[in-house]
């Protein structure tokens, strides 16, 4: 072997330049490696836009839908309802919904489009369990405080009826509502914004 | 020795002919990159074949984006009544209906242009002739006694076999036309070759995308090799 | 101060876990012989394939399922819909085909040099069992897709084991777990294919890598370089791993991903050989396909299978080609390793045996005619008589002196000027002379060339 007159720059170039393609060509590897464990169509496929028909709810009746897998729950609130929602706001750690995920049409009170009709995604928003229904006023099991809501199981998170988070619980925001539209009067499109009316 | 590895590689080729007797495959025009044909070529399937058979693993979505099309186009120009876009191209016939009528549920045909070959294909698609003796009247050249009728008859006509003796069997040397269809020869092949060429498609949709990245794949390798290659040069300067 | 922190970091490492030592003893300070030709590239590139195919392997098990009802589906989900399904499916499929034409070369290397004589009869045996391991995990893999070929050719393979005296009905019924290949076998294949072998092999390669660091690298000169050492105890003739035989596999490395490549993006089924036509149809038990061939790779085998006329004896003779194999460090009785030293009966029968593989392998693919059969059954006599004669021949041929030093032979880049003289000879130009691809083949060049490898080989054969 024979070292001498060895042109260390051009060796140290060379290495340089084969370690910076063999990265690049590492990296573009990866993409698809990593991008195939994206959802793939299939799963696209499944969260297409649902179709809903409301004509056959009832006052208090509450459906529930699959929407990319997830319950999308649809509440045809009554009247009474929508009035106990206006005096809790006190109780709630985000009345306004101003730290929650809605779309901007539903950042009201009562967190919908049509004051009635309430769509939420009925997924705790603490880790994930689906809450239960529970419309009725001043259980045994929940207490005197409560006037109607949703009440998570897993960790005892409390919503109200427009799916606002009270204060005290685990859960740290309202329930998310997905993006929704009414295509008439008796049916709802989840997961598709309204489309914009040209003025 | 290395000389063998060449030989090996000739010895290899491909077993072509599927095709039985002496009837030789005729050559369908596949070009994958002809939106006009794929398009014209994915209606004539949803309009003839569709009804019996499925091709269960394509989606309208994935012909819609290969094809360059819009959705609402695909859906209203391709995709029979009441698709949507995410459906996958699902047959209308049930199996029991299936079984019924054929003695057999018709099969898929998404990768049917890979197991059978495009030449296959238009030969097949092409080769029906009158036979009495078979329950539709008629058979097929490359497919002795198939259970499917010649669902293009309006459009082709009806072809009668020529018959020759070859080593004192009778054999079919070709096909003459009976009556003629609506269409004249050269549209029919046209017509068979676009769909034909959807079939090749829709075995494999990606086959075009792959080709077009494989130049940059192959590039960016060579462009490695010819680095490790003067890097190698330089280090092994060391040793002479 | 930053620095520092990486160093006293690595240096904790360092002090706990022999990371220098091990660099040293199997890269920078593990002496090769240095004069490696293009046969020693495919070792390394064995180890790249078996990385490939675990990583695409691992991708695709995600979303393949191992289910009678959804396997076949769920191949072509992954070829249709999930994001670079295909390619990845693609890289998996080519490379187990890519798998065994590396060992294939591999193993005809270790056969052509004697890299398998004393003292490296064990890492003979390792790689043999490796390609045991390879052959039942490829075996296995192809039941997986749920086409027609994989159902038959399982059908087939286990079949084979039913031909075995007293137990052989039992023991195929409970390698399927069913009465025929169903549900049953394609999940504990599946189980097989993705746990079990792959696990025997990264246990095989590495102890087939302990055995060869253990006794040193053979070359093609077949000589010890171990005998001569300089001062410091350094063999003479022998290069340290890194930074000399990293680099030239590197390059090994880009020219192997040329041909991968090419294969992935334009021509995944190769013609049939690699994924067959036949497998794009959907299992069916109740209808075979008029040919059944099992993929290249196992067809010369599954020839000499054939090629005998009773079912036992066939089983007996197929296994029997491998377990001979197994056999070579001892059935060779010649006093050198290399073939540039033996006599020239060693080469003629290499030669032939080469012809027999091949030969094998083509008929494999084919129908069974009666012509074929006999062929193939001369074939298999000339497979069997390479290895069963070689005792005798081995030791009663005249071998030519061994030199004391490895000698200097023109490498694959020194031969680049002569090739592209011989090119100039076989083609002519045409009008676009500057293309290289548009030249024509010229037939007298061609001829003469032919002539002169004839010549070539007729004399390397003495």
């Amino acid at each position: 072997m024979n070292n001498e007159g060895v042109d260390k720059s051009k060796r140290q170039f060379l290495t340089s330049a084969l370690t910076v393609v063999g990265a690049v060509g590492s990296g573009y590897i990866a993409v698809p490696f990593l991008a195939q464990m994206q959802p793939s169509t299939k799963a696209m496929a499944a969260s297409a836009p649902v179709t809903v028909d409301i004509s056959k709810m009832e006052p208090g009746q509450l459906i529930r839908v699959a929407w990319r897998g997830k319950p999308v729950w649809l509440l045809n609130r009554t009247p009474q309802v929508l009035e106990t929602l206006k005096t809790l706001d006190d109780k709630l750690r985000d009345p306004l919904s101003n730290e929650s995920e809605q779309p901007d049409y539903t950042k009201n009170p009562l967190r919908s489009i049509k004051p009635e009709i309430f769509v939420a995604v009925g997924l705790c928003t603490h880790l994930g369990c689906s809450p239960t229904f529970r419309p009725e006023i001043a259980p045994v099991d929940l207490g005197k405080d409560w006037h109607g809501g949703f009440f998570c199981p897993c960790h005892g998170s409390w919503f109200d009826l427009a799916g606002r988070v009270y204060r005290g619980v685990p859960a740290p925001t309202n329930l998310e509502i997905p993006p929704y539209h009414f295509v008439s009067d008796t049916q709802i499109i989840i997961g598709e914004d309204p489309v914009e009316k040209a003025a | 020795m290395k000389n063998l590895l060449n030989t090996l590689l000739i010895l290899m080729l491909p077993f072509g002919a599927l095709a039985g007797g002496g009837i030789e495959l005729q050559h369908a025009d596949i070009d994958l990159a002809d939106n006009a044909s794929l398009q014209r070529g994915a209606k004539h399937f949803v309009n003839y074949c569709l009804g019996c058979h499925s091709a269960k693993q394509i989606r309208y979505l994935r012909i819609a984006l290969d094809f360059d099309m819009e959705k609402e186009k695909v859906l209203s120009e391709i995709a029979p009544e009441g698709a949507t876009i995410y459906d996958k191209m699902h047959s209308a016939m049930n199996a029991h209906d299936a079984e019924k009528w054929f003695g057999t549920m018709p099969p898929d045909l998404s990768l049917i242009g890979r197991s059978r070959g495009a030449d296959w294909l238009y030969t097949y698609l092409k080769g029906f002739y009158t036979d009495k003796s078979r329950p539709y009247g008629v058979n097929n050249i490359v497919f002795q006694d198939v259970a499917m009728p010649n669902i293009l008859w309006q459009q082709q006509g009806s072809q009668a076999p020529l018959y020759e003796k070859i080593d004192g069997k009778q054999v079919i040397s070709r096909l003459v036309m009976e009556e003629p269809g609506q269409l004249s020869e050269a549209q029919f092949d046209k017509m068979v070759n676009d769909l034909v060429n959807f079939l090749v498609y829709v075995g494999e949709p990606v086959q075009l995308e792959r080709q077009r990245m494989g130049k940059y794949v192959l590039f960016f390798i060579f462009m490695f090799l010819i680095i490790a290659y003067l890097l190698k040069r330089e280090y092994w300067k060391d040793i002479h | 101060m930053k620095t520092n922190r990486w160093t006293a970091c690595g240096n904790w490492i360092l002090d706990r876990f022999p990371l220098t030592k091990l660099w040293n003893e199997h890269m920078a300070h593990y002496y090769a012989p240095k004069n490696f030709n293009f046969w020693y590239f495919f070792g390394s590139l064995a180890l790249l394939v078996l990385v490939i195919q675990f990583l695409t392997g691992i991708l695709l098990t995600m979303n393949y399922k191992p289910d009678a009802d959804q396997a076949f589906d769920s191949v072509e989900y992954i070829m249709r819909d999930v994001n670079w399904g295909w390619l990845v499916r693609y890289m998996h499929s080519t490379g187990a085909s890519a798998f065994f034409i590396v060992v294939y070369l591999h193993m005809f290397r270790g056969m052509m040099y004697g890299s398998f004589k004393q003292p490296r009869e064990l890492i003979w045996i390792f790689g043999m069992l490796i390609y045991v391991a390879l052959m039942a995990e490829a075996f296995m893999g192809y039941l997986l897709p749920w086409g027609q070929m994989s159902y038959w050719g399982a059908q087939v393979i286990i079949s084979l084991f039913s031909a075995i005296p007293l137990v052989g009905d039992e023991l195929s019924l409970w390698i399927r777990g069913d009465y025929v290949v169903s549900d049953a076998t394609l999940n504990r294949f599946f189980a097989f294919h993705v746990v079990a072998v792959p696990l025997v092999l990264v246990l095989l390669v590495f102890l087939h890598i302990v055995a060869l660091h253990e006794v040193g690298s053979n070359n093609p000169d077949g000589i010890d370089i171990k005998k001569n050492k300089d001062a410091n105890g350094i063999p003479l003739d022998g290069i340290p791993f890194h930074p000399y035989y990293t680099v030239k596999d590197l390059a090994g490395v880009g020219v192997f991903l040329l041909f991968f490549a090419s294969v992935i993006f334009y021509t995944p089924e190769m013609g049939g050989y690699f994924l067959e036509h036949d497998n794009f149809i959907p299992a069916d038990p109740l209808k075979t396909p008029e040919h059944i061939a099992p993929v290249w790779y196992f067809t010369p085998f599954y020839a000499i299978l054939r090629a005998v006329p009773d079912k036992f004896a066939g089983v007996i003779t197929m296994g029997g080609a491998i377990f001979v194999l197994f056999l070579l460090p001892w059935l060779d009785r010649s006093e050198v390793r290399s073939i540039r030293y033996r006599g020239g009966i060693y080469k003629k029968a290499l030669l032939l045996f080469v012809i027999s593989f091949i030969g094998l392998g083509y008929l494999g693919t084919q129908p069974a005619t009666s012509g074929a059969t006999t062929v193939a059954r001369v074939l298999t006599a000339v497979y069997f008589g390479f290895f069963l004669l070689m005792p005798i021949y081995t030791r009663w041929e005249k071998t030519k002196p061994i030199p004391e030093r490895l000698t200097d032979q023109p490498g694959l880049e020194e031969r680049i000027p002569a090739l592209l003289e011989t090119f100039d000879e076989i083609t002519v130009k045409t009008d676009n002379a500057s293309i290289w691809l548009r030249r024509k083949p010229d037939y007298k060049g061609l001829g003469n060339l032919a002539l002169r490898l004839v010549k070539k080989l007729k004399s390397s054969l003495d």
